[in-house]
């Protein structure tokens, strides 16, 4: 039987590769996908449900079990540590987490200060380092908190490094190599794992291509 | 800190209503009644422990408890499970009157939540340990014993995955040739991270047999062959012996008549070091946790100075219920509305019925505002008031 499977996709910068890794690998998915304000789109012929999320909650959907499985960035799975299935890497959305700052300073040795988007991840890359740091979380805009004096030190992932060289900021260390996912819940992954193993054999085709 | 408004209970903490009641001891009192079928008996163990002892012995991560100090400044946790209190009671006690052992539970266990709410930090569970048995009998046995419990609840659609810890440990031994090659590799599978596990396996230096062995190894679960499949993966003599063990065990369950149930999983680690042999999840659907989970921890009872093999299994009642859905099955309750001037009567009424064992709510007219609005939930009422009979609607 072909059960019926709910897919929880990233919005925005993640999305348009992975809608298009997803029509490489033959399913479906309807035109109005890619611009639709809906929340949930259902494909019947393919017994299909996918829910559009914020990428940071891709992995909360997929770990309460709400979606089987989702596409979601290798920052945020650092980030949240659920307790999901971690199948296949989708190579698409390619970065990198990397601490920056302005250049030629050193961090304090009493109180530095990091911002961050990853508090998690800056603070055990730090404790790992050694260095006893505080972390300041923010959403948004990082590169801001070196410029005026909230941090010395920020945590956010870089892609082309262009956002950081017009802020005049340097990059210090990287700290790991963050593409896309193909994540599962680990109870639906045994219920309906034909289905899904089915899915991730269709994607790696295309991935390993 | 400010001050909590009084309906504010810490993170994790659930009250039970009137029908989550219900519907939890119903479904307790079938799983408790199909254990004591299989000669398991029941105990209780305080809440309370010393962090020494339970806290330090027990599978549930040190953030994860409950900690409190005693008036003498001791350590004391909120028990997390009941599998090591119940090792503790069997080592101290009971293991000196008989072996094997066949003991059940059902308690509260707590366990702190770290991120956010969704989940309860205490919850019910309902298991059996079975002490003493070395023997792939005893696996058998329990796992039959699960089946036959969630059956008597009537959950229909669910699964049970099998793997055993010994088997990926003796074939990632052989392949990498030391323990703390296997443990990180074991990490990677507890983890869940196959692309992680994938990458590590191509950065070692080993050749492109054995890595493609390792690689295999995470496709070794589903409903078909997996363990001739992982009879393929073997080269020498290491590993059949547990391999065998498990066709056995699978053999055994088919005579049990409850092979529909299981799938073998050889990738299944539940946890980094708590498991020694076979260990098993039990999925159902609509349900995005396991609801029960179990397998053989044979050097437990070893911290509490026995060398004593034992399996066992534990059912969450929350996860049990979420699956089961609404029990529709509600004893029928009557309501006895009375004036106080026909009281004796109503009540000698109530007393009557309740000898036939039916449940009955007795209710003084002048308490209530609305009537109607009381008695809609009873699917009986009988009025006892003014003049006149009895009335029933």
């Amino acid at each position: 039987m072909n059960s019926f499977l709910t897919i929880a996709m990233p919005k925005g910068r993640i999305f348009e590769e992975a809608a298009d890794l997803l029509r490489k690998a033959d399913f479906r998915l309807p035109p109005e996908f890619d611009d639709s304000r809906k929340l949930i789109l259902e494909i019947e012929e393919e017994n299909l449900r996918f829910i559009l999320a914020k990428p940071m909650d891709v992995v909360t959907y997929v770990e309460h079990g709400v979606a089987d499985v989702g596409i979601a960035g290798k920052d945020v799975m650092l980030e949240e540590e659920r307790d999901v299935y971690e199948l296949l890497d989708l190579k698409i959305s390619t970065c990198y987490l990397a601490v920056a700052g302005l250049p030629n300073t050193k961090i304090s040795d009493i109180t530095p200060k990091i911002a961050s988007k990853y508090p998690n991840v800056a603070s055990s890359y730090f404790r790992e380092q050694g260095e006893q740091v505080e972390i300041i979380k923010l959403n948004g805009s990082i590169e801001l908190a070196p410029l005026i004096g909230l941090a010395e030190r920020i945590v956010d992932i870089v892609s082309t490094g262009q956002t950081l060289k017009e802020n005049g900021l340097v990059e210090y260390a990287k700290i790991a190599d963050v593409t896309s996912r193909l994540i599962a819940n680990p109870v639906s992954y045994r219920i309906k794992e034909k289905r899904i193993t089915e899915i991730v054999d269709r994607l790696a085709e295309i991935v390993n291509q | 800190m400010t001050k909590p408004f009084m309906f504010e209970k810490p993170l994790g903490m659930r009250d039970t209503l009137p029908l989550l009641y219900e519907t939890k001891a119903l479904v307790r009192n079938r799983m408790s009644v199909e254990i004591k079928k299989w000669g398991y008996q029941f105990i209780e163990t305080p809440a309370l422990e010393y962090y020494e002892t339970i806290g330090e012995a027990s599978a549930i991560l040190d953030q994860q408890l409950f900690k409190l100090l005693d008036q003498q400044g001791h350590a004391l946790v909120l028990r997390p499970d009941m599998t090591t209190p119940i090792a503790r009671v069997a080592a101290s006690k009971l293991l000196k009157q008989q072996i094997p052992l066949r003991l059940a539970y059902s308690a509260n266990v707590y366990r702190a939540q770290q991120r956010e709410g969704g989940r309860p930090a205490e919850f019910e569970q309902i298991g059996i340990e079975l002490i003493g048995n070395p023997s792939i009998s005893a696996d058998a046995e329990i796992i039959s014993l699960l089946v036959d419990v969630l059956k008597a609840t009537g959950l229909k659609d669910f699964k049970i995955a099998i793997g055993h810890i010994g088997f990926l440990q003796e074939l990632f031994i052989s392949i990498l040739g030391n323990e703390e090659r296997a443990a990180v590799l074991r990490k990677y599978l507890y983890e869940k991270n196959y692309v992680g596990y994938r990458e590590h396996v191509k950065s070692l230096p080993l050749s492109s047999i054995d890595k493609q062995r390792l690689i295999d190894f995470v496709s070794l679960k589903g409903e078909e062959n997996t363990l001739s499949k992982a009879a393929n993966l073997l080269e020498h003599e290491t590993g059949r012996e547990t391999l065998q063990d498990l066709k056995e065990l699978a053999l055994q369950l088919k005579e049990f008549g409850i092979e529909e149930f299981i799938s073998f999983d050889l990738t299944l680690v539940s946890h980094m070091s708590y498991y020694t042999g076979t260990l098993f999840e039990v999925y159902a659907n609509q349900v995005g946790s396991p609801i029960g989970n179990g397998g053989r921890y044979d050097s437990l009872l070893e911290k509490f100075g026995w060398n004593t093999p034992a399996t066992g299994f534990a059912i969450r009642m929350d996860r049990l219920t979420e699956a089961l859905g609404e029990i529709k099955e509600t004893e029928a309750s009557e309501c006895v509305v009375f004036s106080p001037e026909r009281r004796k009567e109503a009540l000698d009424f109530a007393k009557e019925k309740r000898e036939r064992g039916i449940n009955v709510t007795i209710q003084e007219i002048n308490a209530l505002e609305n009537v109607d609005a009381f008695t809609k939930a009873f699917h009986e009422v009988h009025l006892y008031i003014g003049n006149g009979g009895a009335r029933s609607e």
